[in-house]
Protein backbone atom coordinates (compact mmCIF):
# COMPACT_ATOMS: atom_id res chain seq x y z
CA UNK A 1 0.00 0.00 0.00
CA UNK A 2 2.96 2.23 0.67
CA UNK A 3 4.49 1.65 -2.43
CA UNK A 4 1.38 2.21 -4.34
CA UNK A 5 0.80 5.65 -2.09
CA UNK A 6 4.51 6.41 -2.08
CA UNK A 7 6.45 5.14 -4.45
CA UNK A 8 3.98 5.11 -7.74
CA UNK A 9 1.39 8.02 -6.46
CA UNK A 10 5.16 10.63 -6.39
CA UNK A 11 5.96 9.56 -9.55
CA UNK A 12 3.04 9.89 -11.36
CA UNK A 13 2.39 13.13 -9.50
CA UNK A 14 5.28 14.55 -11.05
CA UNK A 15 4.71 13.76 -14.68
CA UNK A 16 1.47 14.45 -14.39
CA UNK A 17 3.37 17.85 -12.85
CA UNK A 18 6.06 18.08 -15.57
CA UNK A 19 2.97 17.68 -18.27
CA UNK A 20 0.78 20.38 -16.69
CA UNK A 21 2.87 23.13 -15.73
CA UNK A 22 5.11 22.41 -18.48
CA UNK A 23 2.02 22.88 -20.62
CA UNK A 24 1.52 26.07 -18.76
CA UNK A 25 4.90 27.71 -19.14
CA UNK A 26 4.60 26.83 -22.78
CA UNK A 27 1.21 28.57 -23.08
CA UNK A 28 2.72 31.85 -21.30
CA UNK A 29 6.56 31.73 -22.59
CA UNK A 30 5.95 30.44 -26.27
CA UNK A 31 2.12 30.38 -27.73
CA UNK A 32 0.96 33.65 -26.22
CA UNK A 33 3.76 35.74 -27.77
CA UNK A 34 3.51 33.82 -31.18
CA UNK A 35 0.31 34.30 -31.50
CA UNK A 36 0.62 38.44 -30.57
CA UNK A 37 3.63 37.90 -33.83
CA UNK A 38 1.43 35.67 -36.06
CA UNK A 39 -1.68 38.53 -35.38
CA UNK A 40 0.01 40.35 -37.66
CA UNK A 41 0.92 38.94 -40.72
CA UNK A 42 -2.50 36.51 -40.23
CA UNK A 43 -0.72 33.01 -39.68
CA UNK A 44 -1.80 32.26 -36.46
CA UNK A 45 -4.86 29.66 -37.12
CA UNK A 46 -2.91 27.12 -37.64
CA UNK A 47 -2.22 27.25 -33.62
CA UNK A 48 -5.65 27.80 -32.59
CA UNK A 49 -7.23 25.12 -34.49
CA UNK A 50 -4.38 22.34 -34.21
CA UNK A 51 -2.00 23.13 -31.70
CA UNK A 52 -4.30 24.75 -28.84
CA UNK A 53 -6.97 21.85 -28.51
CA UNK A 54 -4.67 19.71 -27.93
CA UNK A 55 -2.44 21.02 -25.06
CA UNK A 56 -5.39 22.25 -23.77
CA UNK A 57 -6.61 18.84 -23.40
CA UNK A 58 -2.93 17.01 -21.52
CA UNK A 59 -2.90 20.46 -19.78
CA UNK A 60 -6.29 20.30 -18.21
CA UNK A 61 -6.29 16.34 -17.16
CA UNK A 62 -2.60 16.82 -16.07
CA UNK A 63 -3.92 19.78 -13.51
CA UNK A 64 -6.30 16.87 -12.07
CA UNK A 65 -4.03 14.17 -12.27
CA UNK A 66 -1.33 16.42 -10.21
CA UNK A 67 -3.83 17.28 -7.73
CA UNK A 68 -5.19 13.69 -6.99
CA UNK A 69 -2.01 11.98 -7.03
CA UNK A 70 -0.88 14.79 -4.17
CA UNK A 71 -4.38 14.36 -2.59
CA UNK A 72 -3.21 10.34 -2.65
CA UNK A 73 0.36 11.65 -1.40
CA UNK A 74 -0.69 13.16 1.57
CA UNK A 75 -2.86 10.78 2.46
CA UNK A 76 -3.51 10.74 6.24
CA UNK A 77 -2.27 14.23 6.40
CA UNK A 78 -4.43 15.53 4.35
CA UNK A 79 -5.71 17.71 6.94
CA UNK A 80 -2.41 18.69 8.69
CA UNK A 81 -0.92 19.79 5.61
CA UNK A 82 -4.76 21.77 4.24
CA UNK A 83 -5.27 23.14 7.87
CA UNK A 84 -2.16 24.07 9.25
CA UNK A 85 -2.52 21.60 12.07
CA UNK A 86 0.77 20.43 12.74
CA UNK A 87 4.35 22.81 11.76
CA UNK A 88 6.01 19.91 10.28
CA UNK A 89 3.31 20.22 7.01
CA UNK A 90 2.99 23.75 6.98
CA UNK A 91 5.41 23.49 3.56
CA UNK A 92 3.65 20.95 2.35
CA UNK A 93 0.30 22.65 3.34
CA UNK A 94 1.48 26.47 1.46
CA UNK A 95 2.33 24.28 -1.71
CA UNK A 96 -1.22 22.12 -1.41
CA UNK A 97 -2.87 25.58 -1.00
CA UNK A 98 -0.81 26.91 -4.11
CA UNK A 99 -1.58 23.61 -6.39
CA UNK A 100 -5.33 23.85 -5.48
CA UNK A 101 -5.70 26.98 -6.05
CA UNK A 102 -4.44 26.86 -9.62
CA UNK A 103 -6.23 23.63 -10.74
CA UNK A 104 -9.45 25.88 -10.13
CA UNK A 105 -7.87 29.03 -12.14
CA UNK A 106 -7.73 26.09 -14.84
CA UNK A 107 -10.99 24.34 -14.57
CA UNK A 108 -12.74 27.41 -13.64
CA UNK A 109 -11.23 30.20 -15.28
CA UNK A 110 -8.89 28.87 -18.08
CA UNK A 111 -10.82 26.09 -19.84
CA UNK A 112 -14.38 27.81 -19.66
CA UNK A 113 -12.89 30.85 -21.15
CA UNK A 114 -10.76 28.92 -24.08
CA UNK A 115 -13.84 27.30 -25.25
CA UNK A 116 -15.29 30.76 -26.10
CA UNK A 117 -12.15 31.90 -27.41
CA UNK A 118 -11.69 29.02 -29.67
CA UNK A 119 -15.12 28.61 -31.12
CA UNK A 120 -15.77 25.41 -29.07
CA UNK A 121 -19.03 27.29 -27.16
CA UNK A 122 -21.53 30.05 -28.81
CA UNK A 123 -19.82 33.22 -27.69
CA UNK A 124 -20.42 36.88 -29.14
CA UNK A 125 -17.17 38.96 -29.96
CA UNK A 126 -17.77 41.25 -26.51
CA UNK A 127 -17.83 37.91 -24.73
CA UNK A 128 -14.80 36.92 -26.53
CA UNK A 129 -12.84 39.49 -25.80
CA UNK A 130 -13.62 39.39 -22.09
CA UNK A 131 -12.72 35.72 -21.64
CA UNK A 132 -9.39 36.22 -23.68
CA UNK A 133 -8.63 38.36 -20.74
CA UNK A 134 -9.98 36.19 -18.01
CA UNK A 135 -8.18 33.61 -19.29
CA UNK A 136 -5.22 35.42 -20.24
CA UNK A 137 -4.60 36.78 -16.42
CA UNK A 138 -6.00 33.57 -15.26
CA UNK A 139 -2.98 32.00 -16.91
CA UNK A 140 -0.98 34.56 -15.44
CA UNK A 141 -1.44 34.31 -12.13
CA UNK A 142 -1.10 30.09 -12.36
CA UNK A 143 2.57 31.01 -13.74
CA UNK A 144 3.31 33.57 -11.27
CA UNK A 145 2.33 30.85 -8.48
CA UNK A 146 4.11 27.90 -9.90
CA UNK A 147 7.30 29.24 -8.89
CA UNK A 148 6.60 29.21 -4.89
CA UNK A 149 4.35 26.19 -5.66
CA UNK A 150 7.64 24.62 -6.97
CA UNK A 151 9.61 26.51 -4.32
CA UNK A 152 7.46 24.54 -1.28
CA UNK A 153 7.48 21.64 -3.46
CA UNK A 154 10.72 20.97 -3.53
CA UNK A 155 11.86 22.54 0.02
CA UNK A 156 9.61 20.54 1.66
CA UNK A 157 11.01 17.39 1.22
CA UNK A 158 14.82 19.02 0.95
CA UNK A 159 15.63 22.24 2.34
CA UNK A 160 12.77 22.61 5.47
CA UNK A 161 13.20 19.14 6.61
CA UNK A 162 17.23 19.30 7.03
CA UNK A 163 16.80 23.34 8.41
CA UNK A 164 17.94 23.77 11.85
CA UNK A 165 14.23 25.62 12.70
CA UNK A 166 12.17 22.92 11.45
CA UNK B 1 -0.03 51.19 -12.87
CA UNK B 2 0.63 48.52 -15.19
CA UNK B 3 -0.78 45.17 -14.31
CA UNK B 4 2.59 43.13 -13.99
CA UNK B 5 0.76 40.17 -15.11
CA UNK B 6 0.71 41.49 -19.00
CA UNK B 7 4.38 41.43 -19.23
CA UNK B 8 6.56 37.46 -18.61
CA UNK B 9 8.86 39.34 -16.41
CA UNK B 10 6.86 41.43 -14.63
CA UNK B 11 5.32 38.04 -14.07
CA UNK B 12 8.43 36.23 -13.21
CA UNK B 13 9.76 38.63 -11.05
CA UNK B 14 6.44 39.00 -8.70
CA UNK B 15 6.24 34.80 -8.31
CA UNK B 16 9.57 35.59 -7.28
CA UNK B 17 9.18 37.99 -4.99
CA UNK B 18 5.47 35.64 -3.67
CA UNK B 19 8.38 32.92 -3.39
CA UNK B 20 10.88 35.07 -0.96
CA UNK B 21 7.73 36.33 1.26
CA UNK B 22 6.11 33.13 1.95
CA UNK B 23 9.28 31.55 2.42
CA UNK B 24 10.17 33.82 5.23
CA UNK B 25 6.74 33.43 6.54
CA UNK B 26 6.76 30.00 6.51
CA UNK B 27 10.06 29.81 8.44
CA UNK B 28 9.06 32.23 11.04
CA UNK B 29 5.77 29.78 11.47
CA UNK B 30 7.91 27.12 12.06
CA UNK B 31 10.12 28.57 14.61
Amino acid sequence: MEFIQLGIGRWLHVIAGVMWIGLLYYFNFVQVPALAAAAKDGTGAGITKHVAPRALFWFRWGALATWVMGAMLLGKAFFDAFLFLKPAYYPIGVGAWLGTIMFFNVWVLIWPNQKKILGMVQASDEEKGRARRIAFLASRTNTLLSFPLLFFMTASGGLFRTAVWS
Amino acid sequence: MKNPLDTLWGTVISGLILTFVLFYIVKFAMQ
